[in-house]
């Protein structure tokens, strides 16, 4: 939690300064952001790879668990089609992208901004921290109406750490494997997934 | 598109050779936070600049909220199949 609000304020604290102060040219310059974020992407495969307990996590499983995330990518890319109909800003491609973020904030919005640009970045940003806050308020709700999957698939890649604890409570031990299992996947693949919806084709 | 690839794909490859230096794994989350931090005000600084944007957040706000209603709705929906059809039996 302290975690998020430190990305959000860091993000703010960028609005103010780039409103208010002129920004000297090397600190708007792509190129030094572009090598920035791959750092970001060597580091973020290096904590995926040394992390056993997502490798053990992953081999331990039934094979109809991966249903669940599965479940969320469907739902997830048939909604925002759905919605790209009525939006004018956001591309059809650039929704997908967006849903991709799977509640993943931090990670997708930088992705999409440096490929697609900030219009698109910032909506990312703002549609996945509602993401992750609408499953923690609403996880009791899904449940009754939609089943012990829905919270999970609702949270996204946030059902392996921001959400689980909500999920947990109102579904009960047997699920929170599943929400971590089906997290860990959706945070896998958002970078990938991400990249290949916003650049193939 | 494949230099994305690459790099996450080698990252992976060296995490999970370095996997038993257990020492690594604290520094690289870290690096990882501090990375996210870093870019997310880069882009902060993006939007503060561009009057674009800023004029127009209310509207972006919207979008993003209809964009968010959309893909909880359809997740919802369909794990929920899922769950009648693969899952609800099976509990005690």
């Amino acid at each position: 939690m302290r975690g998020s609000l430190i990305i959000v304020l860091s993000f703010i604290c960028g609005i103010i300064i780039g409103l208010f102060i002129f920004i000297p040219e090397f600190l708007r310059d792509d190129e030094l952001s572009n090598f920035v974020l791959y750092g970001l992407m060597f580091f973020v495969g290096i904590n995926i790879g040394a992390d056993k307990n997502s490798w053990r996590i992953i081999k331990k499983v039934k094979l109809k668990i991966v249903l669940v995330p599965l479940s969320a990518i469907i739902g997830t890319l048939a909604g925002v089609s759905v919605i790209s109909i009525f939006i004018r800003d956001i591309t059809f491609r650039e929704s997908l992208a967006i849903g991709s973020g799977f509640g993943y904030y931090s990670l997708s919005s930088i992705f999409i901004s440096k490929i697609a640009g900030s219009v698109p970045g910032v909506v990312a940003l703002l549609s996945n921290i509602m993401r992750e806050v609408a499953t923690l308020l609403m996880a009791p709700l899904f449940v009754r109406y939609f089943g012990k999957l829905a919270p999970i698939a609702a949270g996204g890649a946030t059902s392996m750490d921001t959400t689980l604890p909500v999920i947990t409570k109102f579904t009960g031990t047997e699920y929170a494997i599943i929400a971590v299992f089906s997290g860990t996947v959706l945070t896998i693949l958002v970078p990938f997934l991400v990249t290949f919806i916003l650049t193939a084709f | 598109m494949l230099t994305v690839i690459l790099i996450m794909t080698s990252g992976i490859l060296t995490g999970y050779l370095l996997r038993d230096q257990l020492w690594i794994s604290r520094p690289v989350r870290i690096l990882v936070t501090g990375l996210i931090y870093l870019l997310l005000f880069l882009l902060g600084i993006t939007v503060g600049a561009d009057e674009m944007i800023i004029s127009n957040l209310d509207k972006i706000g919207i979008e993003a909220l209809l964009l968010t209603i959309g893909a909880v709705t359809g997740s919802i929906i369909i794990s929920w199949f899922t769950y009648i059809k693969f899952f609800r039996n099976n509990e005690r």
